[in-house]
């Protein structure tokens, strides 16, 4: 190849990832339309993370408005968020807060709960990952609002604060009530 | 009045910008001496304007000026008179001042301190100083304008400043990374001012040099405050987690290490010319792509700015307008002459070429692990996301720098042109076993288990360690005695060593650190107490505090070391009033070869706690490290050549001829 024609290869990359940042600018990293929203919540009976001959059914979510997070020990942005949502769950009674530890150590998530307290009722153990394919999780954390018929109606990606409760759950929710 | 005038200073400082970017750079080209000396008055008037900006936004934030947006968003009257004045930078639109104010510093202190530089090139330099400034004084002014007024409705208090930000790490901690972060536009502007003249030669890698040093030194400084924020503020006692954010910095960081040893080539050698120019845009690209992908949110991330695509489409333009037309330059007037210089296979330049294959390639995994989601969702659709973890980077990441910590220490001991094997291995084959030696040794005899990463890392911080030793043996046995000897050789040598020493401290940090930590949590009833090793933490319990903003539950740990009383830690718990947010404070008592750190977890109910307590050794190393590196950096640009007003030596007169070759050819 011609030395003057290679020199255009920066070049060239540049423009290719400036096309993928154009791309990811449309969108909103937060908000994503899962494939499952509006369906049914997925077939699954798995143990319970403090009492793992318990095992969870996906029909003993319905009857409540149920917040499913996904969460694991090894996911920062889950400290992050962590102590909003005990906040949160402590004023928001009527919702059914469920957690799914998400291929992790359960030793050390009962010690992350036990040391931060827990805003869940009931913890989920998905230690191969196996519920967040159905879920079509990506990674943690992730929250779904579920109604209390069992169908998945939102789902959101990061983090939850003050701000996107108010702004993106409230709404969601109120509308299911 | 002050806001308006803050925002009046914007507006003449991208004044004077535009008569920068336009006049030298005319002057350049058609040789007039005047419209080039312009240059340095421009700059001064430039640095002046946006000093005055920054001071009025912090006037409005020390006044509490809640009329202003951007003050009633970023700041309460109850907070401290410090983080009011780091709340001045603690949100996107103020740090964008901060910003181009470092920009302005770098561009004045290029005017003031290139006298030796010939006015045409520094016209040049200038001109694209000019031209960046422009770039994000449009962006600030048009999406982002920090004196903005709530007009009408001004609230009668602050939303408060994050209380994540209120800290002192984080009052010093964007200074430095963002002087890092724009001090590579200086490398970037000599770069493409030698590109437009054609004097891609070894004093523009001499004049070079010193700039790249000094961004180098602060990003090292930056980055390593960011990481002992996170250890002691996020209160979960990580320091680094390959976070988007932390990934954006570390990548000019990188590039910007493999800048400094190529340009070291080029400077002695002549040869890597076009190699070097790609890196300074490189570096500097990669900067602007940080503060894209930190402001746009294209990438979810714990410490993102709040989203907002808009200014990401703006920031996205700026980019292809810099970067774009400067690769187009690249690719059209870098040269593509071979060159003349000759060099074996165990020379000096290809063991530099080795340490920035190594680098280049370490950022090429860290770039593809950051935008990999992107890539994954423009592929398979926005149904499939996915996220890319510490495994992926740790896997690709930690043998890369075990390679190069290999190559550091041959790369160090051998010489420019040829160096022997045989003298290679004459010299550092006794180096090589003795670390070897002593990296299983040591580890065993002080731990007395055995760990394979420990042992690995400590061979490789050895050699790197072993083999400054001997080559200031060996640079110093011609001499009277070791310590004239010492006194002969250059800062910027030192610079060289001191900064592979701090590579060799964190590779031990980071090794002993991980593999030796030793982390607990555990439920505490006042009295009772948890040991680790000699350590024994007593919880004394829990006291209520008030703190100017934020009210406290403080709990007293006490700690005995071999049963005798050692220090008292004082872990909190925080309420902050505006935003009723809980923040964990970590207590952290500092030391050389271990840290002991405590925090607060819940109270569960009968007064007893759940305190965190970890025994992380050596976690204080990775900071040194950073600091030497920095040290080292700084060191080498008080070296006495970078000041002296003689021409470039005659050796490389050899590659001269090629500057003018392309003079020829661009003309």
């Amino acid at each position: 190849m011609n030395n003057r024609v290679k020199l255009f290869i920066p070049a060239v990359f540049f423009f290719l990832m400036l096309g993928l940042l154009l791309f990811g600018l449309g969108r909103n990293p937060n908000q994503v339309p899962s494939a499952l929203v509006n369906r049914p919540l997925p077939e699954f009976s798995l143990p319970e993370l403090n009492n793992v001959t318990t095992m969870i059914n996906s029909e003993d979510l319905q009857g409540n408005i149920s917040i499913i997070n996904f969460w694991a020990t090894w996911c920062p942005p889950c400290h992050v968020e962590h102590p909003y949502l005990v906040e949160i769950s402590e004023r928001e009674e009527d919702l059914n807060f469920i957690g799914v530890n998400y291929k992790d150590d359960l030793n050390e998530a009962r010690l992350f709960l036990e040391e931060k307290g827990t805003p869940f009722r009931q913890v989920i153990v998905d230690l191969d990952g196996s519920l967040g394919i159905d879920f079509g999780v990506a990674g943690a954390p992730e929250t779904f609002i579920v109604d209390s018929f069992g169908m998945i109606r939102y789902r959101h990606v990061g983090v939850i604060n003050h701000q996107i409760w108010e702004d993106t759950f409230e709404p969601v929710i109120n509308r299911l009530k | 009045m002050i806001p308006e005038l803050g925002n009046f200073s914007l507006i003449l400082a991208l004044c004077l910008a535009t008569l920068m970017a336009v006049i030298p750079m005319s002057g350049a080209v058609s040789n007039n001496q005047l419209w080039m000396s312009l240059c340095r008055p421009l700059s001064s008037g430039i640095w002046v304007f946006m000093l005055l900006s920054f001071a009025c936004l912090s006037y409005a934030f020390l006044t509490d000026d809640f009329s202003v947006s951007y003050v009633a968003s970023n700041s309460n009257s109850l907070l401290p008179v410090r983080y009011k004045f780091s709340g001045v930078w603690g949100g996107h639109e103020g740090s964008m001042v901060l910003w181009i104010l470092m920009l302005a510093s770098w561009t004045y202190a290029v005017s003031l301190f290139s006298r030796n530089l010939p006015l045409d090139m520094l016209a040049r330099v200038q001109s694209v100083m000019g031209i960046i400034i422009i770039g994000f004084l449009l962006f600030t002014l048009l999406t982002s304008n920090p004196f903005d007024r709530t007009l009408l409705n001004t609230p009668a208090d602050g939303n408060d400043l994050n209380p994540l930000l209120q800290d002192f790490g984080m009052i010093v901690h964007p200074p430095f990374l963002y002087m890092g972060y724009v001090g590579f536009s200086v490398a970037f502007a000599f770069a493409i001012a030698a590109l437009l003249s054609g004097r891609l030669d070894a004093a523009w890698a001499r004049w070079t040099r010193p700039w790249t040093n000094a961004a180098w030194a602060f990003l090292s400084i930056g980055i390593a405050l960011g990481s002992w924020w996170a250890y002691y503020e996020l209160g979960w006692g990580g320091w680094w987690f390959w976070d988007p954010v932390e990934n954006v910095s570390f990548m000019p960081w990188l590039v910007g290490t493999a800048l400094i040893h190529s340009l070291a080539v080029t400077e002695k050698r002549g040869v890597f010319k076009s190699w070097t120019v790609l890196l300074a845009i490189a570096a500097f690209s990669l900067s602007l792509l940080g503060a894209f992908i930190v402001r746009s949110g294209v990438l979810t991330s714990v410490h993102a700015f709040a989203v907002d695509p808009e200014r990401g489409l703006v920031l996205l333009g700026l980019m292809l307008a810099v970067i774009g037309s400067s690769l187009f330059l690249y690719a059209l007037r870098a040269p593509v002459v071979k060159s003349n210089a000759s060099y074996s296979m165990t020379s000096r330049e290809v063991f530099l070429l080795i340490n920035n294959i190594i680098l280049v390639v370490s950022t090429a995994a860290v770039l593809l692990g950051t935008l990999y989601p992107l890539i994954h969702e423009a592929v398979y659709g926005e149904a499939n996301r996915v996220s890319i973890g510490p495994p992926y980077f740790n896997t690709v990441f930690v043998p890369l720098m075990g390679l190069l910590a290999l190559a550091l220490g041959v790369g160090t001991f051998s010489r420019w042109k040829k160096t022997s094997v045989t003298y290679l291995k004459q010299q550092l084959g006794k180096v090589l076993i003795a670390s070897v030696a002593l990296g299983i040794i040591i580890p065993l005899v002080t731990t007395s288990s055995v760990n394979i990463s420990a042992i690995i890392a400590m061979m490789l911080g050895l050699w790197i360690v072993l083999t400054i030793i001997k080559d200031l043996m060996t640079k110093t046995a011609n001499k009277k005695n070791f310590f004239v000897g010492l006194k002969s050789l250059t800062r910027s040598y030192y610079g060289m060593q001191f900064a592979h020493l701090g590579m060799a401290v964190i590779i031990l940090g980071v090794c002993m650190t991980s593999q030796y930590s030793v982390e607990r949590d555990v439920r505490l009833a006042p009295g009772e107490s948890e040991s680790i090793g000699n350590y024994e933490f007593i919880f004394q319990g829990i006291t209520d505090e008030v703190g100017p903003n934020y009210e406290a539950q403080r709990g007293t740990v006490t700690v005995l070391r071999n049963g005798e009383e050692y220090m008292t830690l004082y872990p909190e718990k925080r309420t902050y009033f505006a935003t009723r947010t809980v923040q964990t404070e970590a207590a952290i008592d500092v030391g050389f070869f271990r840290d002991l750190f405590t925090a607060l977890g819940d109270e569960r109910g009968d007064g007893s706690w759940v305190v965190r307590i970890h025994y992380k050794p050596f976690v204080f190393w990775i900071w040194m490290g950073a600091f030497l590196m920095a040290f080292g950096g700084i060191l080498a640009i008080t070296d006495k050549r970078y000041r002296s007003k003689k021409p470039v030596p005659s050796a490389l007169a050899e590659n001269s001829g090629q500057g003018g070759k392309l003079a020829a050819e661009a003309s």
